[in-house]
């Protein structure tokens, strides 16, 4: 992983730091919830918690404006989060309930929000990847300037989708910002035993796509890198590639004994690396907030996760009935 | 020794051509690759070269002349000395007998049943939607399924149509012949050959807000972008508890065209058909292929649209109206009758309707139901037909096992076992990949005579 940039820029201010302080801690403590509820079985199947990249979501979504687009895979609980998705809905997506985000019927890894412009959630690896160049090529088609972020893994990355994707919306000029999340490990592979091109931002040049790496550990870093790619899709550029280096503290999914890895290796990261407390010493060096606001801070976001996560055990089970529905639209949705 | 030169067979399905212009004269000596004339096909106009060398003695063809049989003289080439009247003349005597060309590959001797000859498509029953009077125009499926996007692109500036050679080089079947012309290459969008990602594009698009319509050369490619037909395309709407649906057209030929063997020739309908989310609609006439498509294009559902290769130059009476569509999950009656029903869709109706007149000459009358739609699935008809039948049989092109057949005769196991004077036979092709030897495919594919004896069997006559 790259060395962190020193990112303690005098121009970055107080709210901002606070802001990405609060969101990121939200995602971790939300995680944090949500695999509790599974441990107690009241998370089914498979899911896949997103502890340890959160600075990817927050930096990213920093550098975004209204109306922009959004999609990833099935570790998606953090993108949900960072764009404004209600966490209450979220979480009881998570149990199955009627109040989730898909009225139970989704789950995990397949969730949308039309309002913010987060269009899953695919629990197919790679598949959002040409899906979300087609949300980009809807903008394009209607003379909007928005951009669309697509997020995959870098296992994804190996997906031969991504390299027809890459292709089109080279061709097309799509405003698509590829956002590799480079977590080190596709599922227990890790990359160096998945391919001799480890670089995955490089391979856009094969199409003629502009990218870079990025420290995914630094939410400034990943916001500013987040502003250059998103100024040259408005710029009507064509699409750009980051690949945010980051790293997954939990196993694949809750079911991962994760022997692929040591326990000093995650220990190290957590210690030396940590995009929370990265933000949190910018926050005190600066003398921004004392302890004690960060601790009060800390208070009400475990209030807000505990609330979503009271709200996924009392939201009832969806209603039989719901079993058929939503197979066919009867009038044509309003998508955009 | 004179050569004959004969009306080449351009692609696997042409019949006949257009000598649209010849390139050299009478007299004139010709070398093997030289451009001797520009045939116009039912798809493209192609060049044709020379494979010998000699004077072209004789012209039998002239230029401009239409529906030349693939395999008639066309020319004779002579060897100095040679007199190229009389070499004509012997040409010209010799030329295949009207019924035996137009087969672009030799007959295989040893297949059961004679093959089918170029059916007339017979007159349909009246289309109910279509008010009494309203004129008819003679229309090719093809033109019919062009005119279709066409009109509904005009509607609604949203529907697009992307796919391989959809463009600049007019369809590789014609279809979108005219439509980069009239709506430019923002609308009608060429694709690098990338099947899996043009398909997941479109189901973002559809995503995004717009109504793409995607192309599939053949649906056999489609293979390729499976997962994004059902696992995003089908699946989101419900996923997403009803927020994101995926209005868009996935359209293309489907099953086998002829002589292209196993992996070009595959009757899809039945795996399609099994998808929840998915609307699956397999038009026979030029009509339904019209109004069909343009149902399925303001359909808020993602819509497989299986066409034909083989019914792309039929003709067929289009109601001519402003704005003619086709209601979904409504089968069509085209032959009403008392004694058998047989139930067949696509391309199959073709030979359910041979073996309904066949049957008829015997005085067996069959009721010849067309699905038109796979899914939403017309059982009610069915069960309607059978009530008054007694018998049914099934007649479609894919495989056995779990075939549209198969569902329906459950169905009326189900539904109409009451009523049934004999077990539901399924015509199908057979249980074998598609074979390229000519005789071996005839075998392959379902036949009239096999819809005639099934439904000899099940009347017991």
């Amino acid at each position: 992983m790259a060395t962190r940039k020193s990112t303690a820029k005098p121009n970055i201010s107080k709210e901002e730091l606070l802001q990405y302080y609060r969101d990121m801690l939200l995602i971790r403590r939300f995680e944090e919830k949500a695999g509790q509820l599974y441990g107690m079985g009241l998370i089914g199947g498979f899911c896949h918690l997103y502890i340890g990249q959160e600075a990817v979501v927050v930096g990213l979504e920093a550098s975004a404006d209204e109306g922009d687009k959004r999609v990833t895979s099935y570790r998606d609980h953090g993108h949900m989060l960072a764009c404004g998705m209600d966490p209450k809905g979220v979480m009881a997506e998570l149990t199955g309930r009627d109040g989730g985000y898909s009225k139970g019927k989704g789950g995990s890894m397949h969730m949308f929000s039309k309002e913010k412009h987060f269009y899953g959630g695919h629990g197919i690896v790679a598949a959002q990847v040409p899906i979300g160049a087609g949300l980009a090529f809807s903008d394009m088609y209607k003379g909007t300037d928005r951009v669309t972020f697509i997020y995959f893994g870098d296992g994804a990355a190996n997906q031969g989708q991504v390299a027809e994707t890459y292709n089109m919306a080279e061709l097309w000029d799509l405003p698509a910002v590829f956002v590799i999340e480079n977590n080190q490990y596709a599922m227990g592979t890790s990359v160096k035993r998945a391919t001799k091109s480890p670089d995955f931002w490089e391979r856009g040049a094969a199409y003629g796509i502009e990218g870079e790496a990025v420290d995914g550990m630094d939410v400034l870093a990943v916001k500013a890198a987040g502003e250059k790619a998103v100024a040259h899709c408005r710029a009507g550029k064509g699409p750009y590639i980051l690949e945010i280096m980051t790293y997954r503290y939990r196993g694949h999914s809750m079911s991962d004994p994760a022997k692929y890895r040591s326990r000093e290796e995650v220990q190290k990261i957590r210690e030396e690396r940590d995009a929370i407390e990265h933000v949190r010493e910018l926050i005190l060096q600066g003398k921004h907030a004392s302890d004690d606001d960060l601790k009060a801070i800390d208070k009400d976001i475990k209030a807000v996760v505990n609330e979503a996560a009271e709200f996924a055990k009392e939201s009832p089970e969806p209603a039989l009935e719901e079993l058929y529905t939503d197979i066919y639209a009867d009038v044509a949705p309003q998508n955009a | 020794m004179a050569t004959e030169i004969l009306m080449p067979a351009l692609s696997p399905t042409m019949e006949e051509g257009t000598l649209a212009k010849w390139l050299v004269n009478e007299g004139d000596t010709v070398s093997a690759g030289d451009i001797l004339a520009e045939i116009e096909t039912d798809k493209a106009t192609m060049e044709f070269e020379a494979v010998d060398e000699g004077t072209l003695g004789k012209i039998l063809v002239p230029a401009g002349t239409e529906g030349v049989k693939v395999n008639t003289p066309i020319a004779v080439m002579v060897e100095e000395g040679e007199d190229a009247e009389a070499a004509a003349a012997k040409a010209q005597e010799a030329a295949p007998a009207a019924d035996a060309a137009g087969k672009a590959a030799p007959d295989g001797g040893s297949a059961p049943d004679a093959p089918p000859a170029e059916p007339k498509a017979a007159a349909p029953a009246p289309e109910p939607e279509v008010p009494e009077g309203t004129e008819m125009k003679s229309t090719t499926v093809r033109e019919a399924l062009r005119d279709a996007m066409a009109e509904e692109m005009r509607r609604d500036d949203t529907v697009f149509l992307m796919g391989e050679e959809v463009a600049e080089y007019q369809g590789a079947y014609k279809i979108s012949q005219g439509l980069l012309d009239e709506f430019g290459a923002k609308r009608v969008i060429d694709t690098p050959i990338t099947e899996h990602g043009f398909a997941g594009l479109g189901v973002g698009a559809a995503f995004g807000g717009l109504r793409p319509i995607v192309e599939f050369m053949t649906f056999n490619f489609a293979m390729q972008a499976m997962d994004q037909i059902i696992n995003s395309a089908a699946k989101t709407l419900y996923m997403s508890g009803g927020q994101m649906g995926c209005p868009m057209v996935f359209r293309g030929p489907n099953g086998a065209a002829a002589r292209v063997a196993a992996q070009h020739s595959q009757d899809y309908a039945a795996w399609y058909a099994q998808v929840p989310g998915l609307r699956v609609v397999q038009p026979y006439s030029a009509a339904d292929a019209k109004g069909l498509l343009k149902t399925a294009i303001r359909d808020p559902n993602p819509v497989i649209f299986l066409e034909n290769e083989i019914l792309y130059g039929r003709s067929f009476d289009v109601p001519a109206l402003d704005d003619f569509t086709v209601p979904f999950g409504k089968a069509r009656i085209w032959r009403e009758g008392s004694d058998v029903t047989i139930v067949s869709f696509g391309i199959g109706m073709t030979y359910a309707l041979e073996a309904a007149e066949a049957l008829a000459k015997d005085g067996i009358e069959a009721e010849v139901i067309d699905l038109r739609t796979l899914r939403p699935l017309d059982t009610a008809t069915v069960i309607e037909s059978v009530k008054k039948t007694n018998r049914c049989v099934t007649v479609e092109e894919g495989w056995p096992v779990c075939s549209i057949g198969n569902h329906i005769s459950a169905v009326l196991m189900q539904e109409a076992f009451d009523w049934l004077d004999a077990p539901v036979i399924n015509c199908t092709g057979k249980d074998v990949p598609m074979p390229y030897a000519a005789n071996l495919e005839k075998l392959a594919l379902v036949t009239t005579k096999e819809v005639i004896e099934a439904a000899r069997q099940v009347t017991y006559r």
